[in-house]
């Protein structure tokens, strides 16, 4: 293990993070609902009557933040993202993140942040699980083939 | 109306730390899950200072019947560990390792003008909406988290 120093950012990342935290805080304390972006947007396919237009305004505001962020954030702080996969293994990423986190109900978001905030032992068993093999995909991506 | 207005708020908040905490960036990503490699430790602070302040919100949310605006606290119930949560989370990690992207990044992303994310998002649709074709023939969901 070697530490990539260079692209290494401790406090735009952890700012970042508490600023998800406090996101997810105010949902849930002021909505009652649990931020989870795997469910917000999937449930949109299912939702009934009275159950959309919650999702739609909180898309609508996660739509807006990279218009509002090139104002108000230093160009600095904003990363150009370096999105390196082909199209297929963008196409084949794609279905596998929709399929999973609707089967295993819950993403980043839902389980690994809402969910070990409430110290729930079903998410921390699958923040543990998609990150093992998170790991272990960019492992034998990059090393093995 | 306050309702609708807290939700696009919030949206835009958790947008913007999304995008401050670099997890925007596939590059990122993958070089966070790239522990044999040249390993760049920063989404760890992304989760720790999520976690810090979820943390105190979730503790509050419990105990709470119903949340400050007086509507009811939606929060899951269900807590086994099952076949779903396990498959589900194995799935999302290896879409997750293979492009980088997890859903709220590649939503954000998109909305920035990001042709590959707007890619990765349709094809994430289309697999949650497989699921539901896949639910609906074997009936295996339960709750969202």
């Amino acid at each position: 293990m070697v530490i990539d120093w260079n692209h290494f950012t401790p406090w735009s990342s952890l700012l970042g993070g508490l600023i998800l935290g406090l996101s997810s805080s105010a949902f849930i304390l002021l909505n009652g609902r649990i931020l989870g972006i795997s469910g917000i947007i999937g449930g949109l396919l299912t939702s009934f009557k009275g159950d959309v237009g919650w999702r739609i305004s909180f898309l609508l505001g996660l739509f807006a933040a990279p218009w509002v962020g090139y104002l108000l954030m230093p160009e600095s702080l904003l990363q150009i993202p370096r999105i390196e996969s082909g199209m297929t293994a963008i196409a084949i990423a794609g279905l596998l993140v929709g399929f999973g986190t609707r089967y295993g109900s819950g993403c980043t978001s839902g389980h690994g942040v809402c969910g070990l905030s409430r110290l729930s032992i079903r998410s921390m068993v699958a923040t543990v699980t998609f990150m093992l093999v998170g790991f272990l995909i960019v492992f034998v991506f990059k090393h093995l083939l | 109306m306050t309702h609708r207005f807290i939700e696009f708020f919030v949206g835009l908040l958790f947008g913007l730390g999304l995008l401050l905490s670099g997890m925007t960036d596939p590059g990122k990503v993958i070089g966070f899950l790239d522990i044999f490699g040249n390993w760049d430790p920063s989404l760890a602070f992304v989760m720790g200072g999520a976690i810090a302040i979820g943390f105190f919100a979730f503790s509050l949310a419990k105990k709470k019947t119903s949340t400050f605006l007086g509507g009811p606290v939606h929060l899951p119930k269900f807590n086994q560990i099952d076949m779903p949560l396990m498959l589900g989370a194995i799935l999302f990690g290896a879409g997750w390792g293979l492009a980088g992207f997890c859903p709220g990044p590649a939503l954000v992303s998109m909305a920035s003008g990001q042709v590959k994310a707007a890619a990765f998002v349709f094809f994430m649709i289309l697999g949650m909406a497989v699921f539901e074709l896949f639910d609906k023939m074997f009936k295996t969901k339960l709750t969202d988290s």
